[in-house]
């Protein structure tokens, strides 16, 4: 437990000491919510009616360069090989980084709902519970996220790698948390908007611990 | 590379293939002139002789893929890398094919080439998903790592397969309910069957073959540099070759 808090501590702490490079994320996210304006035209109803989907679209598309941008100083310093050398569980290591990259991509998350709500202006009731959604939502994308940028950071290609690997793995992710933020979004009769977050709550509950145990079998060799 | 002249050739896969292309013979005889055509679809209806064969056997050589991943993260054994190497760019065909054959079907017969049922969305995802696997064993050099890490991409793509597949249901489900012996009339099963084994002879054939490939390519890997093989390599670096 004082492992995974010191590795949580310490990747918080990189981030924030590179915190121009987070909110360049976050500047990206915003972006890419403008361009989907540019892209279905300007129909005021049908940006309402997919809000969601671009939401979780641009989120994904940021995800990627924010977890690859995690590894970026491990892999810089070799500080990967130190911290594998060190008497603690890789797994500690992992769910360090992967709590870390998720807070960050909630953060980034919560930072586009004002820019999608001023652009596309879905209704507002149910934003408290949309940052829950968002909270799943980005917990199931930093799990095996996580998992594969330690790879791919560490590979040739490595800008391709990651969403090569990752966007093929979390398409249920997309799938439930777009429908669960368009019901919330939109207005939910049948009460649905649950079920979708229980299909969150379970694919977290599948790769958090999978992708902890495998973990291990990418850094030490 | 030299070939091993010890070696012993791989019969067992070249008698698959060859079993594999007569039974592909007879079964599509017996599926295009014999069977008679399906009631509502008519005669677009005999693609399913190759189409559901091409699913059974892309599941099985996937399968074979998450298996020959466990093998080697348990074992150790460089023969089950050589193993998922071959599967997984058999089961890639094989999906590839799949949902060619699947859009080949649909656009007749559902009137557009693509819709987003659980089966076909559930394919079309694993086929990227290795894909993606594919392109990770080419971008990492090191043998031990590219071995370790797409064992591990596999296990963790199969564990998103069942989850991909019900979520896509819950979304959206016009895909006809699986055929079972049951509800097919019999001049419809035996060439359906003889297909089936058709199929996995080729597999079982292309994947002995590439396992073997990835085997040798794998051996020339690990070897120890031997000086003439240096300097072959210089030669060949040096001709422009990267």
């Amino acid at each position: 437990m004082r492992q995974l808090l010191a590795a949580t501590h310490k990747d918080l702490l990189l981030s924030w000491r590179s915190r121009a490079q987070a909110s360049a994320v976050m500047v990206f996210g915003a972006t890419t919510l403008l361009l989907f304006s540019f892209a279905v035209g300007p129909n005021a109803a049908a940006l309402r009616q997919n809000a969601g989907g671009f939401l979780w679209v641009a989120l994904l598309l940021s995800s990627t360069l924010s977890l690859a941008e995690s590894y970026r100083a491990e892999i810089e310093q070799r500080a990967l090989e130190g911290l594998v050398l060190l008497p603690a569980s890789p797994r500690s290591l992992f769910y360090g980084k992967a709590i870390a990259n998720w807070l960050q991509l909630l953060l980034v998350g919560i930072g586009l709902v004002p820019v999608m709500v001023v652009l596309y202006d879905p209704g507002t009731e149910n934003l408290l519970a949309l940052v829950g959604v968002l909270a799943m939502g980005t917990a199931a994308l930093s799990a095996p996220g996580t998992l594969y940028a330690a790879m791919a950071s560490q590979a040739r290609a490595q800008q391709v790698l990651l969403p090569l690997l990752l966007f093929p793995l979390v398409v249920p992710v997309l799938l439930a948390a777009v429908k669960a933020s368009s019901l919330l979004l939109l207005g939910d009769p049948m009460e649905q908007a649950g079920s979708w977050v229980m299909l969150l709550a379970a694919f977290n509950g599948i790769f958090w611990p999978l992708c902890g145990l495998l973990f291990g079998q990418v850094v030490e060799e | 590379m030299a070939g091993n002249s010890n070696e012993k050739r791989p019969l067992l896969a070249y008698g698959s293939i060859a079993l594999a292309v007569v039974l592909f013979a007879i079964g599509s005889y017996i599926g295009l002139f014999v069977a008679p055509p399906e009631h509502f679809m008519g005669e677009v209806q005999r693609i399913m002789y190759v189409h559901v064969p091409t699913a059974w056997v892309a599941l099985v050589t996937l399968l074979w893929a998450f298996v020959s991943a466990l093998g080697f993260l348990f074992l150790r054994k460089w023969k089950w890398d050589s193993r998922m190497e071959a599967s997984i760019e058999v089961g890639v065909l094989l999906s590839f094919l799949l949902c060619m054959q699947g859009s080949i079907w649909a656009k007749p017969t559902w009137g557009v080439w693509w819709d987003w049922d659980p089966r076909l969305t559930t394919t079309a995802v694993m086929l990227f998903a290795f894909i993606g696997i594919l392109a990770l064993r080419r971008f990492v050099e090191d043998p031990v790592r590219r071995a370790t890490w797409s064992a591990v991409a596999t296990i963790v793509a199969f564990a998103d397969v069942p989850i991909v597949y019900f979520s896509v249901k819950w979304w959206n489900s016009l895909h006809q309910v699986q055929s079972t012996p049951q509800t097919v009339d019999s001049p419809m099963i035996t060439p359906l069957r003889i297909n089936a084994f058709a199929m996995l002879f080729l597999m079982m054939g292309l994947v002995g073959l590439r396992t073997r490939l990835a085997a040798r390519r794998l051996e020339n890997e690990l070897a120890p540099p031997l000086p003439e093989r240096e300097t072959e390599t210089r030669a060949i670096a040096a001709g422009g070759e990267a």
